[in-house]
């Protein structure tokens, strides 16, 4: 009984063996984090990073001379508040125009610079997943392809061609260049979102007789959110900390963002930098409600119930 | 109500892998006809192909005598309920089965008392609000065939609706979609890999084999005459037992020759067979149900027992026979290596019969089969008098 009992026992502790061997590392790294010692590193690594911002923000509320002598560490040894420097920021005028000018350029230009791209984009990685047409993989990889070529080397020739065409400078070109410079890196995150959705769920609706055009309004774009929430922060950020492009498509001052602005505001020699530091503070405001507002489309499981699984 | 007509139908693609050769099929008005065989048949292709979702490489497809090779899905009227159920998650039970009718704007006092209706009907007029991930698979099932019916198409298109179920429900659901259907008396064509639903559900069952109609015939027809050898050993669970035989003369007619032993046939049998007389020294296969071996009959074969199986209603004894068994492969007909083989009688659960046991087992030679062992036909293709 025992000796039948034996070469059992030895292929269980070998089962044993190979099971303790075969866990993942992914597994075991989760584990060693999520003790005490890795809460204390990423609380550690949390605060590392936000520190510059801290030491912005604390600077931001201290005098002029203050932050021109010392580091913003000594506030805490020698604390002296000012506002002066967001009134100095809001209260200024760059070239001649309130600064809540170029606050709504922004704004002008960063929502249809946001919202245009993603449309496209969507509409455009719906035709890659789900429509057969000839050339579609060909034209495909050459978008993607796009992805390489810098921006900084589109500059003159875009600027070139929009100015033979009728959108000339202005903020309307502003928002075509964005759109252009966004388009392949949106196409590629939503095709692969969009092409990964049940194929089953689109041919249900082909059945129950459904266009293309309402598959995905009614269904691709529904069950889209989450990818296309997470590209619009993406992009919205993008557009409003931009400088480069405005710079060069906006044509004339009436027509440029914050950032402009900011930069004007400075001086050349920069050495009206402290506004810089409230400065920097006005222009996070807006992405951080965008960000936080956003935040609640990034949910899992809008899927769920559809297929099985 | 509607017909279908498949004629000459040829899907090739574009690697030139050809996945239906040629098929004719034909589905009356208000039939439930399913499509079975094993996986890669084509039989969810042939489907696919009738719900517009893939192109048609050649022949025609006929929905009430209108050519439709060239019509969108959405232009054939057609519903068809997917194996994966393929609900809209991001609507509700409701607005999952009204979807279809707001497509072709139904005003919505009719969308919303069809909807109801078909709720009722379904037993789903309590989770109409929910969304498709609140609920349990059953109810996910019954949505998915919810939504086909209340268009009330020309036809309907099944592609293994159950196979997401378990056992006790699949049972279930597989008598209600029947009655639901003969109740509406709507065109079906069903698709499945399980030949017991095939068995159960359709009034015409059609046999597909690598992209071939093997048979197209009534469940009954089906088991009791199979067309050839894929067919007989398909269908039937447990499958028909085919061992080698050879046609030997005995004298005062046709015998057959198994193994070492000889199986003598009554004229009555013999007469459903006439062709046998004249193939005489060649080599057959021997086909007999388990449930046409030991109880009745005037045939007697000898074999050794291995194994009794008892189910309750019947008792499943699987024996030793001395000659190699035959199937149906995809290179053609297969005879199995050495000089024995299993087969399986069902027998009355009274009989004492234990492993070990040499017996001899009776045969009903009025129901057994005979096929060619070249192209695996059967040799007699109708029996006049079925027995069972």
């Amino acid at each position: 009984m025992t000796a039948a009992v034996l070469p059992a026992g030895g292929t269980g502790a070998e089962l044993a063996l190979t099971a303790r061997d075969t866990t993942p590392i992914a597994t075991k790294i989760v584990k060693k984090t999520t003790g005490r010692t890795g809460r204390i590193i990423v609380w550690l690594l949390a605060g590392l990073w936000t520190l510059p911002t801290f030491g912005l923000l604390v600077s931001s509320i201290r005098p002029e001379d203050d932050i021109k002598t010392s580091g913003w560490w000594n506030f805490f040894t020698n604390p002296s508040t000012t506002l002066s420097n967001y009134t100095g920021v809001l209260d200024n005028k760059v070239s001649g125009r309130e600064f809540s000018t170029f606050f709504w350029n922004s704004v002008k230009i960063t929502l249809p610079g946001t919202f245009i791209p993603i449309v496209v984009a969507a509409f455009a990685a719906y035709a890659f997943s789900w429509m057969k047409f000839k050339g579609r993989d060909q034209i495909f990889v050459i978008v993607v392809a796009l992805l390489v070529v810098p921006l900084q080397m589109c500059l003159i020739p875009l600027l070139q061609l929009f100015q033979w065409s009728p959108l000339g400078g202005g903020i309307p070109a502003i928002w075509a260049a964005h759109m252009i410079f966004a388009m392949p890196l949106a196409i590629f995150l939503l095709r692969n979102f969009i092409g990964s959705l049940p194929g089953e769920v689109i041919e249900a609706a082909r059945v129950d007789g459904a266009s293309h055009m309402t598959i995905f309004m009614r269904i691709v774009l529904p069950l889209s959110v989450p990818a296309i929430a997470s590209i619009a922060i993406f992009q919205f950020l993008w557009v409003w900390n931009d400088l480069l492009v405005a710079k060069v498509f906006g044509g004339e001052a009436s027509n440029q963002p914050m950032t402009a602005a900011l930069v004007d505001m400075v001086g050349n020699k920069g050495d009206e930098w402290q506004l810089l530091t409230a400065g920097a503070f006005v222009t996070m405001f807006v992405p951080l409600i965008v960000f936080l507002s956003l935040q609640r489309y990034f949910v899992r499981g809008l899927l769920a119930g559809s297929v099985k699984g | 109500m509607s017909t279908l007509q498949l004629v000459h139908l040829n899907k090739t693609y574009a690697n030139g892998y050809e996945a239906i050769p040629s098929l004719d099929l034909e589905i009356r008005d208000g039939e439930f006809l399913v499509l079975v065989g094993p996986s890669g048949c084509g039989k969810s292709t042939v489907l696919r192909m009738v719900a517009g979702l893939e192109d048609i490489s050649g022949g025609d497809m006929l929905i009430d005598d209108v050519r439709v090779n060239d019509k969108s899905p959405q232009q054939r009227d057609i519903a068809m309920v997917f194996q994966s159920y393929a609900l809209y998650p991001n609507m509700t039970v409701g607005e999952n089965i009204a979807f279809a009718m707001k497509l072709r704007k139904v005003d919505k006092p009719t969308i919303e008392a069809k909807v109801a209706e078909v709720a009722k009907l379904l037993e789903l007029d309590k989770v109409l609000d929910r969304k498709p991930g609140q609920l349990s698979g059953g109810q996910r099932q019954r949505v998915a065939m919810g939504r086909a019916i209340v268009r009330e198409p020309k036809l309907f298109l099944m592609d293994e609706p159950l196979s997401n179920l378990d056992a006790k429900l699949r049972v279930q659901t597989r008598a209600e979609i029947s009655r639901l259907q003969r109740r509406l008396g709507i065109t079906t064509m069903y698709v499945t890999h399980d030949q017991v639903e095939a068995m159960t559900m359709g009034d015409r069952v059609a046999v597909l084999r690598r992209g071939h109609l093997m048979q197209v015939a009534s469940p009954q027809d089906l088991y009791h005459h199979p067309d050839n050898l894929f067919v007989a050993q398909f269908i039937g669970s447990p499958s028909m037992n085919v061992v080698r035989a050879e046609v030997v003369d005995g004298g005062s007619g046709p015998e057959l020759k198994i193994g070492a032993q000889t199986l003598t046939l009554d004229d009555a049998s013999l007469n459903r067979i006439p062709n046998l007389r004249s193939m005489v020294g060649r080599t057959v296969g021997f086909g007999v149900r388990p449930e046409a071996l030991g109880d009745d009959g005037t045939g007697r074969l000898d074999v050794q027992v291995e194994l009794v199986e008892m189910l309750g209603s019947e008792l499943l004894v699987h024996c030793t026979i001395d000659s190699p068994s035959v199937r149906q492969t995809d290179d053609g007909i297969e005879v199995g290596s050495g000089t024995e083989s299993m087969i399986i009688a069902s027998m009355d659960t009274r009989n004492k019969i234990q492993a070990g046991d040499r017996v001899t087992l009776t045969v009903d030679t009025s129901r057994i089969h005979i096929f060619d062992m070249e192209n695996g036909d059967a040799i007699v293709k109708r029996v006049d008098q079925p027995v069972g």
